[in-house]
């Protein structure tokens, strides 16, 4: 297969549903984490428990849901509770991976979804954190999910609407954020990045099919780390791109 | 405790726990009727400047025909929890919104709401206190607790804290950082259910979102339900009851009450519709023309039923699937 026989929306989608395993919890939201994790349950994670902001648990993904509180977010659930619970199950810990998005992501991995500009004198008011505060705050893990360019990968967001690693190593524990959480992954249309164990600054793990590892640095305002083995990530098999487009988004609602 | 930062955002509404109970304590305990219209409704129990809320989230079990009315009659610089996505961005579109404790305020899959940038980026909208989701949530369980702050550990070393009304203390027992979020207690809160009986016991299907909170945060609850049933089924299913009658100051029966939102197992959104509303919301003219139509062309809930039509009604029941 070329590599010209998938677009960016779909390659983000497939990039990220392998990042979620078998028998996990996941906190879902909306748009290409919900497609990832349907994709998931159709590859590799048949028991992969969706959860989902406004109380859904354990939803079987057959159609896509348009919005986090809507009724596919609970189809065939086990659970259908509401926000406290949910959130309250990710602060005593129950919830491996979260998933978000933003405006702009720094070398921490803090991310801006709330304002572009001065808070008080935006330039562009943005929605605000919704869930991702909360998401970013008590998941062990989060993932985002990101397109790749420079005005998104900054030096330092315009707000710090969702924590990553904040200044730092140990800097989330001395704000009082539970140890042991944080960013995880950065998933984009470039490149999958992690961050160094020690410093905690964002590391490229590996570049998506045709990309270089210089077009990768150029698309980011910020130092990225670099080691020596950048692997490159697989592009989408046959298998995941037709259940994308004949199962997963039959509709072609996002791909 | 040691107050280790307090956030800069104005506390819009100060939590005053007793004047609560006070409050509470002289509200109707009888089970009497208290039906009515969504003129009626506002009319009574909302007022300008009043501090509102609405449950759940925008086009899900919204209380749409509520917030409409809100509009038609034009109750102004209301101070709102911002937690929705079509319904305030209703009322953002009318201008009637003066102040926000804001946690998410968009288009979900249709992305940024135009009539929160054209709201805030010009100042009509004077302020902004941020706060996350499950935080405004916690904000009404402390209040439904009685209590003035509750503990947790969201938002902590963000600027969603620094521009919060949120405090970071040292945990008397623990001795780390935590966050306490104060109470908050709603002048108006709306909900809008599956059923109710005419003294407002209200039940809801499916997920339950932040209901039971908000509607024992409100000192004022009104509650919309597609269908109003006897007293008799609250009492055989009395386990599912998620608001007490005695929390509740009015109950209107709104059939498609959250069109073009969803009421699960009972009808989907309205695609078409929402794509029409993000299309027109995109300027202020079209933006006009929309609310000129759908909203203050209209007299009632019913009226705007019949402008939607039966047939598309009719349709959004059938594409109901089986559970």
């Amino acid at each position: 297969m070329s590599e010209k026989a998938f677009n960016p929306t779909e390659l983000l989608i497939c990039s990220a549903s392998r990042l979620m395993p078998d028998n996990t919890t996941a906190f879902i939201g909306t748009g290409v984490p919900m497609l990832a994790a349907s994709l998931a349950q159709k590859m590799h994670a048949p028991n992969l428990v969706t959860i989902f902001e406004f109380g859904g648990t354990g939803a079987i993904l057959d159609d896509l849901p348009m919005a986090v509180g809507e009724r596919r977010t609970f189809h065939k659930a086990v659970v259908a509770s509401g926000i406290r619970d949910i959130v309250e199950t990710a602060q005593r810990g129950f919830i491996e991976y979260g998933f978000l998005g933003g405006a702009q992501i720094d070398p921490f991995g803090n991310l801006n979804s709330t304002v572009i500009g001065d808070h008080d004198h935006p330039k562009v008011r943005l929605p605000g954190s919704g869930g991702a505060n909360d998401v970013g705050s008590h998941c062990w893990q989060t993932i985002a999910i990101m397109r790749h360019d420079q005005r998104r990968f900054v030096e330092e967001v315009d707000f710090i609407t969702t924590p990553g690693y904040l200044t730092g190593p140990g800097a989330r524990e001395a704000a009082g954020l539970p140890p042991g959480t944080g960013p995880y992954r950065v998933v984009t249309t470039l490149a999958v990045m992690g961050y160094h164990p020690d410093t905690k600054r964002m590391m490229l793990l590996a570049t998506q099919p045709g990309v270089t590892v210089e077009q990768v640095v150029e698309n980011t305002s910020f130092s990225l780390v670099i080691p020596d083995d950048v692997k490159r990530n697989q592009p989408p098999t046959e298998e995941e791109l037709r259940l994308l487009r004949e199962e997963v988004d039959k509709d072609r609602l996002y791909i | 405790m040691e107050v280790i930062q307090s956030g800069i955002g104005e506390l819009i509404q100060p939590p005053d726990i007793n004047a609560f109970r006070e409050w509470n304590r002289k509200k109707q305990k009888a089970m009497v009727d208290k039906r009515m219209t969504e003129a009626e409704a506002v009319r009574r129990f909302i007022h300008q400047g009043d501090y509102i809320g609405t449950e759940l989230y925008g086009t899900v079990r919204c209380p749409q025909s509520v917030v409409n009315e809100i509009v038609r009659q034009g109750v102004k610089d209301l101070r709102v929890a911002g937690q929705g996505v079509y319904e305030l961005d209703i009322l953002l579109a009318a201008g009637l919104v003066k102040a926000l404790d804001i946690t998410y305020i968009g288009l979900e899959v249709y992305g940024i709401s135009n009539c929160l940038r054209r709201e805030v980026e010009s100042g009509r909208v004077d302020t902004c206190v941020e706060w996350s989701n499950a935080g405004i949530a916690w904000r009404f369980k402390a209040a439904a607790m009685g209590v003035p702050f509750i503990p947790v550990r969201s938002m902590l070393g963000t600027d969603t804290l620094k521009y919060s009304a949120a405090k970071v203390v040292e945990c008397p027992f623990t001795g780390v950082p935590i966050c306490l979020l104060p109470a908050l207690v709603l002048d108006v809160g709306i909900i809008h259910v599956h059923r109710a009986d005419m003294c407002g016991n209200a039940q809801v299907d499916g997920i339950q979102g932040f209901c039971a909170e908000l509607a024992r945060a409100s000192k004022t609850l009104i509650v919309s339900t597609e269908e109003i049933v006897p007293n008799e089924e609250i009492r055989r299913n009395p386990d599912r009851t998620l608001i007490p009658y005695y929390l509740v100051d009015a109950v209107i029966e709104a059939p498609y009450g959250s069109h073009p939102g969803e009421m699960c197992y009972v009808y989907e959104r309205d695609e078409e519709h929402i794509k029409e509303w993000v299309e027109a919301s995109k300027n202020p003219e079209t933006t006009q023309t929309y609310l000129d139509k759908y909203i203050y062309g209209v007299k009632d809930h019913q009226e705007y039923l019949a402008l939607i039509g039966e047939e598309r009604l009719q349709y959004l029941k059938e594409i109901v699937p089986e559970r």
